[in-house]
């Protein structure tokens, strides 16, 4: 199917009036959104904006409180449980509801196998599946365990799945916050490859520049109030975001203040190998905010567990302060002062079934101890300052953490990372998937941080932040260092040059 | 709770959290009012204290178990372990008789061979389970087979019985009592006091429910993952032996059928009492309610005679299903 231009095609999938309401909360008020085939449809706002709840109604996994939702031109009302995939309506949730155990093949016929007398046709699954592959142009092995793949490729794996049900629409939330430049490139075109066949496709991102390159109209929700729909030509990135939040975004990342020259030398790293990590040797001095790019699996992560003692360190040397040490157990390098904030906040940050306050101590439980006890009034000041630090904005404080937006989450465990006031800070994709808003808050308290004498690690696969906060940036590649950038050198095409293999500095070992 | 004061204060879920919370009491008190209405016995004080004596030896493992639980642990050893406790205490002090003499000396010796051999059996299924890297349940259904399979060999498929001389200088430690209160339930009532405040007010407690929630998050936020398990199934094999030792003076025997289903029975009361399978929330009240009412259930059954007492596991079933229904409907 081929929509000409400029011709509107009638909607494929619309609400009209939508509203919805949690209990006596109210999340959506009378929004109107409609999608035609062949078209890319973006959705943003900052985190609480109704993004994920809109989705939800368009899929049929949430009915609203009132309004209606059309499809093919009738008022229909989705069914629940996402069973609205029969009628093509697909929805590839943020967190990837694959199940890890099974195939690649097993995945994409998953609930609805093919049998013959009542026996599963595995021969011709995977065959099915190898083709629905090519068609994507993507080399994934249908005999393949989903746990073994990478996030990139599950997400693929969705996405073939997703076409092998007929998808006519495609839900996507947030598809890019886990991928790296490449991957989100393979995305994007597997995204026009869909379009191009008539599949239309809603998506939510934060990347304010990815909506730009991908979408052909952007839908803008604020409190969950509809603000504007506009075609994609008409915007800038300035434009849309000062849609999502309300006000000039002037300043997204403060001012950056070098470290002096003669700033002592506070981590030290020589010849490190481990799990992932095949020689690097760096320094981060005080006061710094040393950027850590490359691509996903290029070994960023694994550097900073090898460094914590959360995994196994082979050989290399690390010094704090100038003195050899030796971390096993995180708990040894919570102690020294250097404390690592994980960037799966979901999986490894936060116990989502708890209230703020255990999350907040879990950490430090140690220094809220009387005579053995816990002392909860302790820990609720502790959770009163970090509150009011980091501007944690939550309904009560007894709430599930699984219940709060991607920003206050991520802020609380900065918060929870900041109770062992460490002097050196590693802060893994500090602001994956959280509103620009958010962003802008957390990139302030990181630069307050070195400015305080504090030193940080940044590792993030967003190139702007990498270059609009860092003064240094080290660029990984297959788990070694590939490049060391200073002030001007630190663009994006010079990242990529050194993240991609094209440009690399020399194999003789320089010591950053 | 005094949180932040940017934070609102109100639950918006109130009513729903409360009925999660008193949920179990709920159903003890209609339990109560249920035995009153079929037999005025049932308030009697003897009657009372006979259902709470013999539910507090399930009463102290459920306690153990309510932490391995939470922890996200499963222990399925703690009834066999019971019975080869039961039958080495009975030889040990048999053993003892000539060089000590008939007397307390015997006792309290016996008494700390318990307590040790069960701290000894669950550093045995904590070690395997943590260093051996295997999972909880198939440690725990090991030494069940084990630990069964040693009390028969032990007993030659027979009794083991302590002297008889023996036997009644430790009776009174089941059948007497301070102030009117059997022992049992004075201990119990101690070690529910103690595990509700481990539980909730140090960090141990806070440690196991971090490791049940998310395995991965306690072990990013510093904790000895490995040791917190371990501390919960020693936790455990220690008041395995507190329960045999007032189990023992009961009968003054064991054989191979001690403590049959005791882990289920222990096991069912923890998950009545309100703590979650899966780990991550457990609450020491909550599990001695959940015993209260598996105890209650069979002595109600007793003492009608309109239901045969032997569907007494069939009313706990029951129960338990139910239980864990209504903390699903919950869980929204």
């Amino acid at each position: 199917m081929i929509i000409a231009q400029g011709t509107p095609a009638p909607a494929i999938l619309s609400a009209n009036r939508i509203s919805k309401s949690f209990g006596e909360i109210p999340v959506l008020f009378s929004i109107d959104f409609d999608i035609r085939p062949g078209e890319v449809h973006a959705i943003i706002g900052e985190n609480g904006a109704g993004k994920s709840t809109l989705i939800k109604i368009l899929s049929g996994i949430e009915q609203p409180t009132s309004g209606s939702i059309g499809f093919d031109g009738q008022t229909v009302v989705l069914p629940p449980n996402g069973a609205a995939e029969s009628m093509g309506i697909v929805l590839i949730h943020q967190e990837q509801n694959l199940a890890e155990h099974l195939t690649v093949a097993d995945s994409i016929f998953l609930g609805r196998e093919l049998k013959k007398f009542g026996f599963l046709e595995v021969g011709e699954m995977r065959k099915r599946a190898r083709a629905v592959m090519e068609t994507l142009h993507v080399r994934i092995d249908p005999d393949a365990r989903i746990n073994t793949l990478s996030v990139a490729d599950k997400q693929m794996v969705e996405i073939a799945k997703a076409i092998s049900r007929d998808a006519r629409v495609l839900i996507m939330d947030e598809p890019t916050a886990v991928l790296s430049v490449g991957e989100t490139e393979t995305l994007f075109e597997q995204i026009r490859r869909l379009t191009a066949r008539g599949v239309a496709v809603i998506f939510i991102s934060h990347k304010l520049d990815e909506i730009m390159e991908l979408a052909d109209r952007v839908t803008v929700l604020r409190d969950g109030q509809w603000i504007a729909t506009v075609g994609t030509e008409a915007l800038t990135p300035d434009s849309i975001a000062q849609m999502m939040v309300g006000r000039e975004l002037s300043n997204l990342y403060p001012p950056k203040h070098e470290p002096d020259v003669d700033a002592p030398v506070v981590l030290g790293v020589r010849n490190l190998v481990a799990t992932g990590v095949k020689d690097i040797s760096f320094d981060l001095r005080k006061g710094e905010i040393l950027g850590f790019a490359g691509l996903i699996g290029s070994g960023r992560t694994a550097v900073a567990e090898a460094i914590v003692g959360l995994s196994h360190r082979d050989s290399g040397e690390i010094t704090l302060d100038g003195k050899p040490v030796n971390f096993t157990r995180v708990a040894q390098s919570v102690e020294a002062g250097l404390a690592y904030m994980t960037k799966d906040r979901k999986g490894k940050g936060l116990l989502l079934n708890m209230g703020l306050r255990p999350n907040l101590t879990l950490l430090t439980l140690k220094r809220h101890l009387k005579a053995g006890f816990l002392d909860t009034a302790s820990e609720s000041r502790a959770l009163e300052r970090a509150v009011r630090r980091f501007d944690i904005r939550a309904r009560d404080a007894t709430v599930a953490v699984g219940r709060l937006s991607g920003g206050n989450q991520q802020k609380l465990m900065l918060g929870k990372t900041m109770e062992s006031e460490p002097d050196i800070i590693i802060m893994d994709e500090p602001t994956r998937g959280i509103d620009v808003g958010t962003k802008q808050q957390i990139y302030h308290i990181i630069a307050a941080l070195a400015a305080e004498g504090k030193s940080i690690i940044v590792i993030s696969s967003e190139m702007q932040e990498v270059i609009g906060l860092c003064h240094r940036v080290v660029v990984m590649r297959e788990g070694r260092l590939a490049g060391l950038l200073e002030g001007a050198e630190i663009t994006e095409a010079e990242i990529m040059r050194y993240a991609a293999g094209i440009k690399q500095s020399g194999h003789d070992e320089r010591s950053v | 709770m005094s949180a932040a004061s940017d934070i609102s204060e109100k639950p918006k879920r109130g009513f729903r959290l409360e009925l999660k919370t008193v949920g179990p009491l709920l159903a003890l008190l209609l339990l109560v009012l249920l035995g009153i209405s079929l037999n005025e016995n049932f308030l009697s004080y003897s009657n009372l204290t006979n259902v709470l004596a013999r539910s507090s030896f399930i009463g102290i493992i459920a306690i153990g178990a309510t932490f391995v639980i939470t922890a996200g642990g499963i222990d399925l050893s703690v009834g066999s372990m019971a019975a080869v406790i039961a039958g080495l205490m009975i030889m040990v002090m048999n053993w003892l008789i000539p060089t000590m003499g008939i007397g307390w000396g015997v006792v309290l010796a016996g008494m700390l061979a318990g307590i040790l051999l069960g701290g000894v059996a669950g550093t045995f299924n904590g070690l395997m389970i943590t260093r051996g890297r295997i999972e909880a349940f198939i440690v725990t259904l090991g030494t069940m087979g084990i630990f069964r399979s040693l009390v028969t060999f032990l007993a030659n498929g027979g009794t083991l019985s302590l002297n008889f001389d023996v036997a009644d200088v430790y009776r009174p430690v089941y059948y007497d009592g301070l102030l009117g209160v059997p022992y049992p339930i004075i201990v119990f009532a101690l070690v529910a006091i103690g595990g509700e405040i481990l539980m909730r007010r140090t960090a141990f407690g806070r440690h196991c429910a971090a490791i049940g929630s998310n395995e991965q998050v306690a072990r990013y936020s510093s904790i000895n993952v490995d040791n917190v398990r371990l501390l919960t199934y020693i936790l455990q094999g220690l008041l395995v032996g507190v329960a045999v030792l007032l189990y023992v003076p009961r009968l003054g025997s064991a054989s191979s059928t001690t403590g049959v289903l005791w882990e289920l029975e222990a096991i069912a009361g923890v998950i009545i009492g309100g703590t979650t399978l899966k780990g991550g929330y457990g609450r020491i009240w909550g599990t001695v309610v959940g015993v209260v009412i598996l105890g209650l259930i069979g002595n109600i059954l007793n003492l009608q005679s309109l239901i045969s007492p032997y569907l007494n596991g069939a009313f706990q079933g029951v129960i338990i299903i139910l239980a864990v229904l209504l903390q699903r409907g919950k869980r929204t």
